[in-house]
């Protein structure tokens, strides 16, 4: 059914009895064209585009638990371009745009807010790299625009300019298309289009092995709800990406982490944009429902434990009251952690591998949603016709050999 | 007093007579209420509004699991305090609280409209809608949806209030202070452990402190509580924290909890924070965190005046209020007798009790039937009356099938209601306790614990308050045996009266209602009501998770506390799965709301992160020089003379540099000092340049990579001894340095007897740099030769200096004849006057990190951070020379010979000379082929630094770019923010003295 206030108006006559569900329900076919391991974001988005672009019908999404609950349905939402690597720029930026009308597309309300990202300089070397970033985007084609310390605070009202204290802010880099969208609703929106395109989704179906013929291609997968056959493998696990290539054999250049995100109570607009700092470690935003929703850092050592360590939300929250000192009295009301991929260079791996017809799209770390529509898009290509996306043509494994690597830690990493 | 509060009894203190205000009215209360049973002994019911549809509500519950009741708390402009439960709200003398999410009033909400169209906006509604036209979600129906949702209002001023924190150890950690916790604490101090005994209430006490009529071994509750409580606090080994919040549960028994120290006073003192985290590591835990009454779901069950039949009890036990005049009571269980005697017997009338089991328990019907109360079995709500207070409740006979028989309507002035209870597992599921539910009780019990730990109690499912005791006695003696403590005893106690509290209802009741219509509400604050769990699983959203998400149910501020096992069965229901097998959502910290400040703590300011001072830096200061953030250091930055701006400070310090001598705070620059047999071998293995043949009293510019083979840090060595390097690095780079060396010797190179320590704060380090510099130190050095020859550069020599050891480096960053001057840190501000004086003598200058930027800039030399950035080889840096190409193996060479890291697309780091000498670029700036690269255009690199050079009277700036050494003398283009790209020269980096002449005098 088409959604719309119509529908809409029709159904409240209707006691809201006619909906249809969302998305099937269906029971594994023994055999795929191609099956997409991961029902988060990247991987539903990826079936929905093998679909509707590339004709591919008989093909299918697993999800060891339910659709949407990894990362996708964890994250902090920001959704910027404003990256420094040629690269990135085109990967992200190609994202951005099926940002722009993707609810329509999907027929799905994604709530994607073009609110601003505002990225906070403190330091001579913060406003280098942002300056850097600037250049780099300007030349790009990607809006980003420099604000001093007084067109900050016209930005974001609430934000503690004062000189004194610990790292007073010198400025801010801002991408006023960058914003936020309603995370769920782009997993939902993708699995319901995916769905009526005759994309399988199988939730509760966990996938333990990765099979392959004589010739080391790909021929199935064993999963907790059987064995399905298929030629075409894609891996989308994000923070469990390793484990299942592991299956086939493939090591990866990956390591997880914990990362953890809170909101707090709900709490009258406020807020009005997006505030990243990354020196002093902060991300925050306010959702449609007042919500103060901010993100943390990354555990400092390896694991698969979604409780990172309370230290970590610490430091957070001392950076965010720092920043806005209104903020203290206002209390934290979930807090929650997800397990990223992290790859040294801080970029994705969108490729093919070693092994015939097994593909893999991972590394998004700790910023993957804002690539979702993206990810999918280049994905699709690149499962469906065997051979990589032009903008994700860079972001292969083997540049970790090669030593070809997008490295968007770089210009933040060090201090002098 | 009003007619609403009782003549005596409860834990109010009756003569102390407290006035507070609620939406600017006054009111008065006692001490020992709550803001909630004080407004209740005023009659007031309203207090907030729904979420979604602007509903009036009312408080439902006695405890920190209200959904309802939230206000704001006003005590001076800087602390307003939204959301906050007047349930938990200790009343003191002159509270102000308001009402939140209504306007212009609480009795009367514009938005209340909302609930007009309640049958458009059902659960996710918004996501089929508001998509056209596509502009209109960011400018029309967003900021609509977000102005109307919300709770309270964020504070306007920054809160001046103190937050700390605490770490201890103890061996139990009982959380919860109810008869389960009070026997455990009891039994764990009995067998010598040491006890923290921490309960969110004011009193220690939980369900005893609403219970007037059972005696525990002979005693009333009151008289027992006391002497346990007093037992346990005379005892040094027990700590006990009241008002104090178990709110996250992490790994291996370490808890965090809260203590709220000032928010029930009236006029706190500054001596004291507003709140205290401890953080507890504990052997063991013992959780007795109670359990908490179900609401029913039934239709219209959310107008003021329908609340909880144990909350009502315990505002009249414990708090002496009477929460109406008129009571239906609604059950599915037995405790709710219990309330309605209580009542009855204080003189409320009960209408009747409607009980919707067809059977409820013989004896407790009984009772209630001797104390006069009329029970009806096998009864419904099947609706209730009333605008901002119910005034009457529809009662239903259930028949055998489930239809309803004969109905009536029952005038009414509260409606008490009691689904059952929900054991409190929250912690133990935080632990990674597993659940087990329990198809009798239908209820999720704790399971295998997670860490060491133990739920005892109604948490656990055990209601019986004997049973319960011992059972925390057993517990609380076991923790204790289970931390290493003796143990050993036993005791029974022995209690009458206690609740029962078998009995209840999941999901919604039995009613003759339109379901599609009718609202009954499964989540008060959000708004969701039965059909929309319904409505969730039939458009596919069958987990649990799903379901919650969709329709936010139990995603409210109180996370589900009253709601979620309500849902679990409705969803259950429609998709006709077991209970278990659609499973609970995820129990997340912190178990209540926790500000943002505890977490925060004392750091903010200048304790938000440690700063670094060198110890020359009031010095510097007095000199008027402003300071310069560098990782945790503040650097000084230039030193102004009266009159001076930035620019003409710096200008000035470089020529004074070049021409006679300048002098610089160098002690932030990391040190390590790396010692032992095999050190230089280490140094071989750490660094790309060679070590072996460095010798004694010599320096070499080191540079390190990681494994990647890209520069990660640099600074001069000087070789002490044949087994001894003293090592400096940049001043950020210090402690990743240290630590990947220490991460390499423990793990990688276990073969080397090497030791490192970190030495960075024990030099004070001075610069002295210029054609005088020698002159200037001269004076001041005993026992070291500084001649040209007996010294020469890149060289280090140990002696005195005014008479202290120094180690006294002959190294330059400026190109200049330059010293580093290290000496004790404790000697540094005496040496430094010393030289000072002579420098000034000499006719020179202080100068700051600018200057030494631009003055290292003209000679090319980089600053890894800045001119690097973790993308370029050693060669690519310009420092290619410093590999040791001969040596086997060091950190990076492997990383180094990867294919893609050489190549014409490859960048190297160059000079820029700008064909206009007057324009300097930005850092940052990119590098192009033309003055107008079209949108999307390659960039051949950026500007890594850029100063206008006072010595060559003119811009000068270091860039990455391609294949850039072999570009000298083309024309690249630097893009403007501002402009059109402008040209510049590519050029050698080295822009003076390019023969080095200067620095071999
Ligand atoms: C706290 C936090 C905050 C973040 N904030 C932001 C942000 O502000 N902006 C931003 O752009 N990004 C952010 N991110 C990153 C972003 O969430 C991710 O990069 C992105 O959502 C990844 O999407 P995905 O579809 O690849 O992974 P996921 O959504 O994690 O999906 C992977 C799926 O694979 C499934 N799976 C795993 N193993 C198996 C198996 N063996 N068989 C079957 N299925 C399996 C998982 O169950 C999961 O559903 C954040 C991440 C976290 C954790």
């Amino acid at each position: 059914m088409h959604f719309s206030f119509f529908s809409l108006l029709r159904q409240a006559f209707a006691k809201h009895e006619g909906w249809p569900r969302q998305w099937r329900d269906p029971e594994p076919k023994p055999a795929y064209d191609a099956v997409i391991v991961g029902a988060g974001g990247h991987g539903l988005a990826t079936a929905y585009y093998m679909a509707a672009e590339h004709g591919m019908r008989n093909i299918a999404v697993v999800e060891k638990g339910w659709l949407g609950g990894g990362n996708t349905g964890r994250n902090t939402t920001i959704i910027r371009s404003n990256y420094l690597w040629e690269e990135s720029e085109a990967l992200y930026d190609h994202a951005l745009d099926i940002w722009q009308d993707l609810s329509q597309v999907l027929n799905y309300n994604v709530m994607y807010s073009a609110r601003g990202v505002l990225m906070l300089a403190h330091t001579i070397h913060d406003v280098q790299v942002a300056k850097r970033h600037i250049h780099a985007n300007r030349l790009a084609g990607i809006e980003n625009e420099w604000l001093d310390p007084g067109q900050c605070k016209d930005f974001v009202p609430v934000l503690n300019l004062d000189p004194n204290i610990r790292y007073p802010i010198m400025g801010g880099a801002l991408q006023r298309k960058g914003g936020v969208a309603r995370h769920d609703a782009v997993a939902w929106g993708y699995a319901r289009a995916a769905s009526a395109l005759g994309v399988d989704i199988i939730q509760n179906c966990e996938v333990k092995g990765i099979r392959r013929d004589a010739s080391g291609a790909v021929c199935g997968l064993d999963t907790t709800r059987g064995m399905i056959a298929t030629k075409k493998v894609g891996v989308v696990a994000a923070g469990h990406t390793s484990v299942l290539m592991q299956m086939a054999g493939v090591r990866m250049p990956l390591e997880s982490y914990p990362l953890q995100a809170l909101v707090s109570e709900p709490l009258k607009p406020i807020f009005p944009c997006v505030v990243m700092s990354n020196t002093i470690h902060a991300y925050i935003s306010q959702s449609d429902k007042g919500d103060l929703v901010i993100g943390a850092g990354t555990d400092q050592y390896n694991s698969y434990s979604q409780t990172g360590g309370l230290h970590i939300t610490q430091h957070t929250l001392d950076a965010i009251c720092e920043l806005f000192p209104m903020f203290r009295r206002v209390r934290m009301l979930r807090n929650w952690g997800g397990i990223v991929d992290v790859t040294p260079d801080r970029s994705p791996i969108i490729a093919k591998t070693p092994v015939p017809g097994l593909f893999v799209n991972c590394g998004w770390g700790t910023g993957g949603f804002k690539a979702t529509p993206g990810s999918g898009h280049v994905f699709a290509h690149t499962v469906a016709t065997g051979e990589p996306h032009r903008i994700a043509a860079p972001f292969t494994i083997e540049r970790f050999k090669t030593g070809r690597l997008i490295d968007e830690a770089a210009a933040a990493a060090v201090a002098h | 007093m009003s007619r609403f509060r009782t003549e005596a009894g409860g834990r109010v203190k009756r003569d102390k007579v407290l006035s507070f205000t609620f939406d600017g009215v006054a009111y008065q209360g006692l001490t020992g209420d709550t803001l909630a049973s004080a407004l209740l002994a005023n009659g007031v019911h309203l207090v907030g509004r729904s979420f979604k549809y602007h509903r009036p509500r009312g408080i439902v519950t006695a405890g920190p699991e209200d959904q309802n009741a939230l206000i704001t708390l006003r005590r001076d402009a800087a602390r307003e305090t939204p959301n906050l439960r007047a349930t938990q709200v200790e009343l003191y003398q002159g509270l102000e609280a308001e009402s939140q999410n209504r306007w212009p009033s609480l009795k009367f909400d514009v938005n209340a409209i909302n609930g007009l169209a309640s049958s458009l906006f059902v659960s996710g509604f918004y996501y089929k809608t508001f998509m056209w036209p596509r502009s209109f979600w960011k400018n029309v129906y967003e900021p609509r949806i977000r102005a109307a949702a919300g709770l309270g209002k964020a504070p306007a001023k920054a809160d001046p209030d103190r937050y700390t924190s605490r770490y201890v150890h103890c061996d139990v950690l009982v959380i919860g202070a109810g008869p389960a916790g009070l026997t455990a604490a009891l039994a764990a101090k009995e067998a010598g452990a040491t006890v923290i005994l921490a309960d969110e209430g004011a009193e220690f006490g939980g369900s005893l402190l609403g219970d007037a009529v059972t005696t525990i071994e002979g005693k009333s509750t009151d008289a027992w509580m006391s002497d346990v409580v007093m037992n346990l606090a005379m005892s040094d080994k027990v700590r006990m924290l009241a008002r104090t919040t178990a709110f996250g549960y992490f790994a291996d028994n370490f808890v965090a909890l809260v203590e709220r120290v000032t928010d029930h006073l009236a006029a706190p003192s500054d001596a004291l924070p507003r709140e205290r985290l401890w953080q507890v590591r504990a052997k063991q835990v013992i959780l007795a965190t109670g359990a908490l009454e179900r609401p029913l779901v039934f239709p219209e069950n959310d107008r003021p005046g329908i609340m909880m039949a144990e909350a009502g009890r315990s505002f009249l036990n414990r708090y002496g209020v009477k929460v109406g005049l008129r009571a239906v009571v609604f059950t599915a269980t037995d405790s709710a007798y219990r309330a309605a005697i209580d009542l009855k017997q204080a003189g409320v009338d009960i209408q009747l009790i409607a009980d919707l089991r067809a059977r409820p328990p013989a004896d407790v019907v009984d009772e209630a039937l001797a104390c006069g109360l009329t029970v009806r079995a096998a009864s419904t709500l099947c609706g209730t009356q009333g605008g901002l207070r119910v005034s009457a409740a529809e009662v239903g006979e259930v028949n055998g099938d489930l239809t309803i028989g004969r109905k009536e309507v029952v005038d009414c002035d509260v409606v008490l209601m009691s689904g059952g209870w929900t054991p409190n597992i929250n912690l133990h599921s935080q632990s990674r306790g597993r659940l087990i539910y329990n198809e009798t009780t239908q209820n999720f019990l704790p399971g295998a614990p997670g860490y060491d730990n133990v739920s005892i109690g109604a948490c656990k499912g055990t209601y019986d308050l004997s049973a319960t005791m011992n059972e925390g006695y057993a517990a609380g003696e076991a923790a204790a045996r289970a931390s290493g403590r003796k143990g050993g005893m036993k005791k029974g106690f022995s209690s009458l009266g206690g609740l029962a509290m078998g009995g209840g209802h999941l999901g919604v009741v039995p009613h003759d209602r339109d379901p599609g219509r009718v609202k009954a509400f499964v989540d008060f604050q959000h708004d969701v009501t039965a059909k929309d769990i319904k409505l969730a699983t039939r458009e596919g959203f069958q987990s649990i998770e799903h379901v919650k998400r969709f329709t936010t149910t139990g995603m409210a501020t109180d996370q589900g506390k009253t709601s979620n096992m309500n849902a679990l069965a409705i969803a259950a229901k429609a998709i006709g799965k077991a209970i278990p097998e659609v499973g609970l959502t995820t129990f997340r910290l912190p178990y209540t709301p926790t500000t943002f400040g505890n977490f925060a703590g004392t750091a903010r300011g200048d304790l938000f992160d440690p700063i670094r001072k060198t110890p020359m830096h009031d010095w510097a200061a007095a000199q008027g020089a402003p300071f310069e953030n560098v990782a945790l250091w503040k650097r000084a930055w230039y030193f102004p003379k009266a009159g001076e701006d930035m620019h003409a400070a710096v200008n000035r310090e470089c020529k004074t540099v070049r021409t006679t001598v300048g002098m610089f705070d160098a002690s932030t620059l990391g040190k390590i000092e790396v010692v032992g047999p095999d050190a230089a071998e280490f140094m071989n293995r750490m660094y790309v340049n060679p070590w072996t043949k460095l010798e004694i009293g010599r320096c070499r510019y080191g540079i390190m990579c990681r494994d990647d083979g890209f520069v990660y840090d640099d600074g001069v060595v000087g070789r002490m001894a044949a087994d001894r390097f003293h090592v400096t690095t940049t001043t950020g780079g210090a402690p990743r340095v240290m630590n990947l060396m220490e991460d390499y010797l423990q793990t990688e190179f276990t073969d080397l007897k090497v030791f490192l320590t970190s030495t960075t704060e024990q030099w004070a380090v001075i610069a002295v740099q210029g054609p005088k510099a020698r002159e200037v130190l001269a004076p001041l050095v005993e026992g070291i030769d500084i001649g040209k020859d007996a010294m020469p550069h890149m060289s280090v020599r140990e002696g005195r200096i005014c008479g202290v050891p120094t180690r006294l480096f002959r190294i330059s960053f400026t190109g200049e004849l330059g010293f580093e001057v290290n000496v004790p840190a404790d000697y540094g501000q005496g040496v430094l006057d010393a030289i000072w004086r002579e420098v000034r003598e000499a006719g020179g200058c202080a100068y700051g990190t600018e200057a030494m930027h631009v003055l290292r800039a003209e000679k090319g030399y980089i600053i890894v951070g800045q001119d690097t950035d973790g993308t370029l080889t050693p060669d690519e840096a310009g420092v290619g020379w410093a590999v040791g190409k001969a040596k086997a193996d060091f950190l990076g060479k492997r990383g180094l010979m990867r294919p893609d890291l050489t190549g014409p697309s490859r960048k190297q780091l160059i000079g820029l000379l700008t064909v206009d000498p007057k324009r300097v670029p930005d850092e940052g700036a990119q590098l192009v082929a033309s003055a107008a690269p079209a949108k999307g255009s390659h960039a051949l690199g950026h500007v890594t630094s850029a100063y206008w050079s006072e010595n060559l009277g003119r811009s000068i700036a270091m860039a990455q770019l391609e294949n850039g050494r072999a570009r000298l003398g083309e024309t690249v283009y630097i893009t403007s923010l501002t402009g059109a790209a402008f040209p510049a020269v590519v050029a050698d980096p080295i822009f003076y003295d390019k023969a080095g002449a200067r620095i071999d005098v």
